[in-house]
């Protein structure tokens, strides 16, 4: 981009619960290609956090290396952020989190951050199903390397190079919901009206919450003869169902056809409404979840939307049993509790 | 909605705000480009072909642009347009031998203007270039009408007006002046092939009230009184001056009377300050110079003390209550400014031109001919007191049906305006025009000190800006003439213009009927003033639906997009002038 993005906005934009503007959650001007699908997805996760009215300094951003995690900087800018090494963005994430168990962990992965240097990684957070939104910006090739297949992209897909891909492809949602992630999504830079309640859903959620987002590469790979691409997406996306969030201090007021509707309550009060046209779509089974995924990559279809949740999972504060308060805010008093209290451990073990 | 037709010459006018509200129609943000350029001649000459009078609107132009201003909706004030005017007007240097000479070739068609004021000298620049002969008849010394007998040297120097009015004058107008025509009926004899009347609405209208007559002496009609003054008859004031009435005359009189001596001038006004109808920046500058305005005053007598006026008795106007009080308010000397009215006595009721009650002569308002075929009217005289862009237009318009006319045309039929629509990309990310939007805050026009201006009614009050400050100035125009132009076959839908455009203009929803569109807008609407561009439907079924309202034309939306379905191109449109078909 030339230019600088001018200081004025909309005077009549909304303001949020917390008073704030979208504006409070803009980044800086990105720096991307023209039409780049994460620009899209950088403006749903701001649209997502403003309407949820998540306040800026409780967020941390966390991210690897790629075109993805280059987005940090342009959205909310008012927040913490962790620019981290290829591929080790969960190890990081796992550390933040597990000092500070109170902020919003917002991971932003690439393709290749996440399932080639980084698959180690991606497998290990999902199974201990970190509290954080871990959101792939999936385009299935390295766009910052000049566009290679990368491991998301689809066998018999061909980039601008015009090569097709000779290997199989890895489903990252199928994987996560085998590794027993709590929440798995996926979404499309050209769909926001899917993709922003998809993100507040995982945001509401507690635990690992993969949202695997498609985001063509408008340089590399966005082809006739590329799966990755907006017109490819566009004539062979399938949604399980319509997402609606519901915050917690909003009473639900909507009234649905029976049958055709499933409510998955989260911790903390509010609340994911799903409408479906497959009324057999159970999203808290994962069996559901791996079968849907697999009929429709028969029929050479991409299945969006939410596609697993599991609220009765633990996530990893609650597996390890950790205190309540956060532990970085633990004294010396209540770190060290003195020989007296050292003599009784002691006394436990004689 | 259908989609928008940018096809038709209105649409992407009415986008350039200024331009679209000018009666004149002056393409503003060319020649603020031009400024910034420093190209301040070039700038000059767009101003002279479509406004005539760059320096003397520089100064006192009604800116009927800058309440419209789109950046007057984006922040708070509005491009100092005039004042950028003047700056070009200032800054030119000399343009003599940009101007057209006098005509060599002659037509044969005799032209009669009565009246020089800017709508006849306006009819007199637009037909001299075709070859017509122009005959110019003015009571007056000196050409110029209202411009030159009402509007005080402070506020618009000798020098500048006299510039202007000769650049015309010396195109080869045949000047017949302090000549007064006191019968249409013996003038028409003279055999012209038409007649334009810009005699302006030349008289004021009086108080006729208990008192008036015996106060006679120190009560007089404003406008006359400015006459006066600028013709050197009235050298001074009483100590304690009112100036009765709202208007922008009001606050000419009240100003100029402060400078003869009128220690004490006040204004008095039948409604409050919100409703008056001067100018803003007018009431300002006369707050400036200590002069207070009274509100719900009606006047009712004229008190005399012996030979001499003692002043005024005003009802209180207030509409609570029934028995009204009443407020008695010294004065040596009274300026009625309270409106004009249009008179023809000269002109006898038998020859075919008719007037309606109020003393307007019925004109046809598209072509300004009125009953009398080869008669027409323009200016004040036409439609009753507007102000100098309108005059001008006037003018123009006239200008058109006189050749019209003169070369057998039907006048209804007027000829379309030139528009060309031309792309501005120079490289990849590249514009032809600054398309960076400046966040500085309108620049403050500096004045001459208050204690030294108030002592001399010829020395101009605004000082203008300098180039410095006219350039920054100049780089706040958001270039509304540079569309942004879509073409719905390029279009992926990949959002990135509705990710980028700072303003949230930029949509892409299922389409509907106008007032459900707009409702429905990522930002609703709600300025029904300004049109929404839609575009065909999209391969997804939806369409584009762009507000134009709060537009900054920054051309982020064609930069950030991958196949060029955004373009930025500019729009130039300037209405025809007589000759030009």
């Amino acid at each position: 981009m030339n230019s600088k993005r001018p200081v004025f906005r909309h005077p009549d934009l909304p303001k949020n619960n917390l008073g704030y503007t979208r504006r409070d959650y803009e980044g800086l001007d990105s720096t991307l290609c023209a039409g780049c699908g994460h620009d899209s997805i950088s403006n749903s996760i701001i649209q997502a956090c403003f309407e949820l009215s998540i306040e800026p300094h409780r967020v941390a951003k966390l991210s690897g290396i790629g075109c993805s995690s280059k987005t940090p900087a342009y959205f909310l800018g008012r927040s913490h952020g962790f620019n981290s090494v290829h591929g080790r963005m969960p190890s990081v994430a796992t550390g933040a989190n597990m000092a500070n168990k109170d902020l919003l962990y917002i991971g932003v992965s690439g393709d290749g951050d996440t399932a080639s240097i980084g698959m180690g990684q991606f497998v290990h957070v999902a199974r201990r199903n970190l509290n954080m939104v871990y959101i792939v910006m999936n385009n299935g090739c390295y766009g910052l390397t000049k566009g290679q297949d990368s491991a998301t992209a689809d066998k018999g897909s061909s980039s601008r190079k015009g090569q097709p891909n000779p290997f199989e492809a890895i489903d990252l949602c199928e994987m996560a919901v085998q590794l027993g992630a709590s929440f798995v999504a996926r979404g499309f830079s050209g769909d926001k009206e899917q993709l922003v309640p998809l993100l507040k859903a995982a945001i509401g959620h507690k635990g690992f919450a993969l949202v695997d987002v498609i985001s063509p590469c408008v340089t590399f790979n966005n082809t006739q003869t590329s799966t990755k691409s907006y017109h490819w997406i566009r004539d062979h996306m399938e949604a399980t169902a319509t997402v609606d969030f519901i915050p917690q201090q909003k009473e639900i007021t909507a009234q649905y056809e029976q049958g055709a509707t499933q409510s998955v309550s989260l911790h903390d009060g509010s609340a994911i409404h799903l409408h479906k046209s497959d009324n057999s779509f159970d999203v808290t089974k994962k069996r559901v979840a791996v079968n849907a995924l697999e009929h429709h990559r028969e029929k050479g279809q991409i299945l969006t939307g939410i596609l697993h949740v599991n609220e009765t999972l633990k996530d990893t504060h609650d597996i390890l049993e950790t205190t309540d308060k956060p532990l970085n805010t633990l004294t010396k008093k209540e770190l060290c509790p003195g020989n007296q209290t050292l003599q009784k451990i002691f006394e436990n073990y004689r | 909605m259908k989609p928008t037709d940018i096809k038709d010459s209105e649409y992407f006018h009415r986008v350039i705000d200024c331009q679209f509200a000018c009666p004149a129609h002056t393409p503003v943000p060319e020649y603020i480009r031009l400024i910034a350029e420093k190209r301040y001649a070039d700038a000059y000459m767009i101003n002279w072909e479509s406004n005539v009078f760059p320096g003397i609107l520089g100064r006192v132009c009604d800116r009927p642009c800058e309440p419209a201003c789109r950046r007057d909706r984006v922040e708070e004030k509005a491009v100092a347009i005039c004042r950028l005017k003047r700056v070009c007007a200032d800054n030119k240097g000399d343009v003599k031998s940009r101007m057209p000479g006098p005509s060599t070739q002659k037509n044969g068609k005799k032209i009669a203007l009565i009246g020089g004021g800017p709508a006849s000298l306006t009819v007199a620049r637009d037909l001299l270039r075709l070859g017509y002969s122009i005959d110019l008849y003015d009571d007056q010394p000196e050409a110029g009408g209202f411009v030159r007998s009402q509007v005080p040297s402070f506020r618009l120097p000798k020098k500048v007006l006299d510039e202007e009015v000769n650049a015309i004058l010396s195109m080869g107008v045949n000047a017949h002046l302090n000549t007064y025509i006191p019968s249409m009926k013996d003038f028409l004899a003279k055999g012209h092939d038409a007649v334009f009347v810009g005699t302006g609405a030349p008289r004021g209208r009086d108080l006729d009230l208990p008192g008036r007559q015996a106060a006679k002496d120190f009560v007089h009609v404003g406008i006359e009184w400015l006459a006066g003054v600028q013709y050197g008859h009235t050298k001074k004031t009483g100590k304690t001056t009112l100036v009765i009435g709202g208007g922008n005359t009001a606050m000419d009189c009240c100003r100029t009377a402060r400078r003869l001596g009128g220690k004490q001038v006040k204004v008095i006004i039948r409604g409050t300050r919100e409703n008056m109808k001067a100018s803003p920046w007018e009431i300002e500058d006369a707050i400036r110079e200590d002069i207070p305005i009274l509100e719900h005053l009606s006047p009712i007598e004229f008190i005399m003390k012996g030979t001499q006026l003692k002043g005024i008795n005003f009802k209180k106007q207030q509409s609570d209550k029934a028995d009204q009080e009443i407020v008695f308010i010294p004065c040596d000397e009274v300026l009625l400014a309270v409106g004009q009215q249009n008179a023809f006595p000269w002109i006898e009721t038998d020859i075919g031109i008719t007037f309606d009650d109020q003393g307007r002569p019925r004109v046809d308002e598209l072509t300004f001919q009125s009953g009398l075929g080869h008669v027409f009217f323009g200016g004040d005289a036409a439609f009753g007191p507007r102000n100098v862009i309108t005059a001008v237009a006037h003018g123009h318009e006239a200008a058109v049906s006189i050749d019209l006319f003169c070369n057998g045309k039907e006048l209804k039929k007027r000829p379309l305006p030139f528009t060309t629509l031309a792309g501005q990309k120079m490289g990849l990310h590249d514009w032809m025009y600054n398309s960076q939007v400046s966040d500085e805050m309108r620049q403050k026009v500096p004045m001459v000190p208050k204690v030294k201006s108030i002592k001399d009614r010829l020395l101009e009050v605004e000082l203008g800006f300098n180039p410095k400050v006219g350039l920054k100035e100049s780089l706040r125009c958001l270039n509304c003439d540079i569309q942004t132009v879509f073409a719905v076959k390029e279009c992926i839908e990949c959002d990135a213009c509705v990710d980028v455009c700072p303003t949230t203009c930029i949509n892409f929803l299922k389409n509907g009927e106008e007032e459900d569109l707009r409702s429905r807008l990522l930002i609703p609407a709600k300025n029904k003033t300004q049109p929404l561009y839609v575009s065909d439907t999209l391969p997804t079924g939806r369409v584009m639906v762009k507000d134009e309202d709060l537009c900054l034309h920054c051309g982020l939306c064609a930069e950030r997009c991958p196949t060029a379905a955004w373009d930025m191109q500019k729009y130039t449109y300037n209405p025809s002038k007589a000759g030009q078909r």
